[in-house]
């Protein structure tokens, strides 16, 4: 191979190379460095939990943010609701019935810049077979090939019946759920 | 009643005892409990009622310390002995068994917000194997308190039965001397 090129084919190269150098698109979603956590109230005291296993296939072009696709599943069994007890409880029926509904679903819609490096990202969140719409602001930090979304929304759990019967009243547990996500992806070949 | 002893000390006896007596039944009734929404309101008062303990066992050290009142006065040499243990047992468990209580629930990863309202700091950070040891530790000293209370309590009545003095009469101003005249 030569790898002497003139200068005017350089240039030309870089011309035609220009329009795409600029079109980082972050789609190789690293479950492995992205958490999933999340704020319970009981009895006014706030509870720490998360989920260990989800994935997701996310692809995310900063200068295109109306093309961005995401979509994640979480498995709910793999909750840590911060006690054992916790953990057994709310995998049962009354809380998310995971052995009919193992999985939790998010298909975004929309994705739409806001200010700086946030995005409004909307779409259907299915938990225990209900699907309602749910949007977010998201920030998204580059360092060099990786990219972190970060972000946090409130879920009202009764929307999706999750703790129904002994547990409908949130004077125990609050209907509000602080959910906090940091979803990385790196930038792979671009396609 | 001037035999007695003054009324802050009297009140916050008393009121220690039914807290702790409540928080104690409470924690015992937890133990064998599955999770449920009345688990996890009864949990929260158990700790509620332990912090409150906690919280007063200064105001009550400060009443005993200005009380002007000995507390070995009509006691022989070795029953003022025994109570000096006794009462300085009962005194280092009303502080060490809440205070585990509350490490413990640090340890388990549940910050303790008293009445709901005043969020405590938590003491250490979540782990599970500390946690499950400082419960342990937390039931064990229960159990010697609740030992420590019957001998208490025997020593009271004994006095107030057997050996008819105003030992008793010093805590329950209503009670009057059990001997009927000694003012």
């Amino acid at each position: 191979v030569n790898y002497r090129l003139s200068a005017p084919a350089l240039l030309g190269a870089l011309l035609i190379l220009a329009p795409t150098a600029h079109a980082i698109e972050f789609n190789q979603f690293q479950p492995g460095k992205s958490t999933l956590s999340f704020v319970s109230k009981q009895m006014n005291v706030p509870v720490e939990g998360r989920f260990k296993s989800f994935r997701g296939k996310l692809a995310f072009d900063p200068a295109q943010p109306a093309a961005a696709r995401a979509e994640f599943e979480i498995d709910l069994a793999s909750i840590d609701a911060g006690s054992k007890d916790a953990d057994d409880e709310v995998a049962g029926k009354a809380w998310f019935n995971t052995k009919e509904f193992p999985v939790a679903r998010f298909v975004a819609t929309s994705v739409k810049p806001l200010d700086g490096n946030r995005f409004e990202v909307a779409g259907k969140m299915s938990i225990k077979g209900k699907t309602l719409d749910l949007a977010t602001p998201v920030s998204v930090t580059r360092q060099g090939n990786n990219a972190t979304f970060d972000g946090s929304l409130v879920l009202k759990r009764a929307d999706y019946g999750i703790g129904d019967g002994i547990w409908a009243d949130f004077g125990t547990v609050a209907n509000e759920v602080q959910i906090k996500f940091r979803l990385v992806a790196t930038a792979a070949a671009a396609k | 009643m001037n035999q007695g002893y003054r009324w802050p000390l009297v009140s916050l006896h008393w009121l220690t005892l039914l807290l702790i007596a409540a928080a104690f039944v409470i924690g015992n009734v937890l133990e064998d409990m599955a999770l449920s929404p009345l688990k996890l309101k009864l949990y929260a008062w158990h700790k509620w009622l332990g912090m409150t303990v906690l919280f007063l066992l200064p105001l009550r050290l400060l009443a005993r310390a200005t009380e002007r009142l000995d507390q070995s006065v009509g006691l022989l040499p070795w029953e003022a002995r025994a109570s000096l243990l006794v009462h300085a047992a009962l005194y280092l468990l009303m502080f060490a068994v809440p205070f585990l209580g509350w490490l413990s629930s640090s340890a388990a990863g549940f910050q303790v917000v008293w009445f709901g309202v005043l969020p405590l700091p938590d003491l250490l950070d979540k782990n599970k194997e500390l946690g499950d040891l400082l419960q342990q530790v937390h039931m064990l000293l229960n159990f010697s308190m609740a030992a420590l209370v019957v001998a208490h309590l025997g020593a009271a009545l004994k006095h107030h039965f057997i050996d008819r003095d105003d030992i008793l009469a010093r805590m329950i101003p209503f009670l009057g001397t059990a001997t009927g005249g000694t003012k």
